[in-house]
């Protein structure tokens, strides 16, 4: 990989007496969409985390777009608006609308007019599909419809990277497609995405690059099929069997 | 003279009511002008100590507990009594209109800080890490996203805890703070008769009964819903 986007070298994160990642290394691409499985407590969504610092990793690099993140120099919150990031529990703000929701960092952060904002955020709530419920409280949407919004809210502020941590696993089954649907249409525009989930179909369709994590360490990484059909890994092997029986 | 004609005389006697409203509304207006003062610096001061507490400096928020539960444990009239009786040995000599202010000021504070703090801390971590994944810094995400959301889940313990703490103003007539309850006990024992008692309590529920009532529209009003 010549020129990658994202390059995390050697992350250790420690809570308390936990050793949670032990040393992983992870580079991505531009355009490229990595899938990150794992059990849970792997530390594929701390992992995520350490990417844009929700979490400050104990040891390692972490470099996104020619910045390096972990540098107490480094202006964070300018560096966190090329990173996008979406939660399982979609983290809405509650008191806002949904063009609330969309324009608050671009008011406050990047110092749009509100009409200016409005105007952005109205762009990305159409890209969700959701234009129709921009006056809309996070209360009056369906889950689906929260973590779309939730997804206008981080492409609003036209980030290089977008990071996904488990979008779908609080969702009814019959709403997981809405936002699959929209994860679809930003692979196709090119954005670069690293995807915590266990939507396997989604990851075989989309997927460049499958990563299977456990204890805290990458196991072993690859295309889907190969991931997915000839693991080399015992242990991949065993977590594929499993989630493949249900 | 009927027992009832001698009841009406005792409590209700128009004559010395007539003589002595003026002082009673006097009264009325010191208590006013306390309540104003202590619920405004009392809140804010509670607020800012929130505030500073959310900021998660350890040695700070020691003191900061410390504070706020001396204040909560100590009875509002020791500390008018300490402040106006115990100050002037250190030479400084407060009003008991400041002391009484000050007091109250100070226990209101200790308590709204308990319960701005406990509605800062109910907004689930969640909503900090949205924020500040977009960018907001530290004290945008306090502004923006968790105070608006943790002020409403405050507003019904804190009008109480409000009103409860505005009425000690009555306490304030034990240092000659001529507020309603003082004006009326003196005009009592200017008059010999209890009368202007009982205008002083209906002083006192003329002024504080709106409140009350607004408070529990308010409780409903604010009800949680997501």
């Amino acid at each position: 990989m010549v020129d990658p986007i994202v390059a995390a070298r050697g992350i250790h994160k420690h809570f308390g007496h936990l050793h949670v990642l032990k040393g992983v290394d992870l580079e991505v691409a531009e355009r490229e969409l990595v899938f990150v499985i794992g059990p849970s407590g792997s530390g594929k969504s701390t992992l995520l985390r350490c990417l844009n610092r929700l979490e400050e990793p104990s040891a390692g690099s972490v470099v996104v777009d020619g910045i390096d993140m972990l540098d107490p120099r480094t202006d964070i919150n300018h560096a966190r608006q090329r990173i996008g990031m979406v939660f399982q529990s979609f983290n809405l703000y509650p008191h806002m609308t949904a063009l609330g929701n969309v324009t608050l960092a671009l008011r406050k952060v990047v110092g749009k007019s509100r009409a200016e904002a409005d105007a952005l955020g109205m762009a990305a709530l159409e890209r969700v599909g959701l234009a129709d419920r921009a006056g809309h409280t996070p209360g009056q949407l369906s889950g689906g419809q929260q973590q779309r919004v939730a997804i206008a809210r981080a492409i609003a502020l036209e980030p290089r990277v977008m990071l996904f941590d488990e979008p779908t696993s609080a969702l009814d089954p019959e709403l997981v497609g809405s936002v699959l649907e929209v994860m679809r249409d930003l692979r196709q525009s090119g954005m670069t995405m690293i995807v915590v989930s266990h939507e396997m179909g989604f990851a075989r369709n989309a997927a460049d690059r499958v990563v299977f994590m456990d204890h805290g360490l990458i196991v072993e990484q690859g295309p889907p099929a190969a991931i997915f059909e000839s693991p080399t890994q015992e242990r991949t092997r065993a977590f594929i069997g499993q989630i493949q029986r249900h | 003279m009927s027992t009832w004609d001698r009841f009406v005389e005792t409590f209700f006697n128009a004559k010395v009511m007539l003589k002595y409203y003026p002082d009673i509304l006097s009264g009325v207006v010191v208590t006013i002008e306390l309540a104003v003062l202590i619920i405004v610096s009392g809140l804010l001061a509670g607020l800012a100590l929130a505030l500073l507490r959310a900021l998660g400096i350890r040695p700070l928020n020691w003191l900061i507990i410390f504070v706020v539960d001396l204040f909560r444990s100590l009875p509002p009239l020791v500390i008018i009594v300490l402040i106006y009786f115990g100050l002037p040995a250190a030479d400084i000599s407060p009003s008991g209109f400041v002391s009484t202010w000050l007091s109250l000021a100070f226990v209101l504070m200790a308590f709204s800080e308990e319960i701005f703090w406990a509605g800062i801390t109910s907004i689930p971590r969640g909503q900090w890490e949205a924020s500040r994944s977009t960018g907001l810094s530290f004290g945008q995400t306090l502004i923006n996203v968790i105070l608006p959301q943790a002020f409403r889940l405050t507003i019904p313990p804190l009008t109480n805890r409000t009103i409860a703490i505005t009425k000690g103003t009555a306490l304030g007539t034990v240092v000659a703070v001529s507020e309603i309850l003082g004006q009326a006990s003196s005009a009592m024992s200017n008059s010999y008769n209890p009368s202007p008692l009982m205008m002083g309590a209906a002083a006192y529920v003329v002024l504080f009964l709106p409140v009350v009532v607004a408070a529990r529209w308010i409780e409903t009003r604010f009800a949680w819903k997501r």
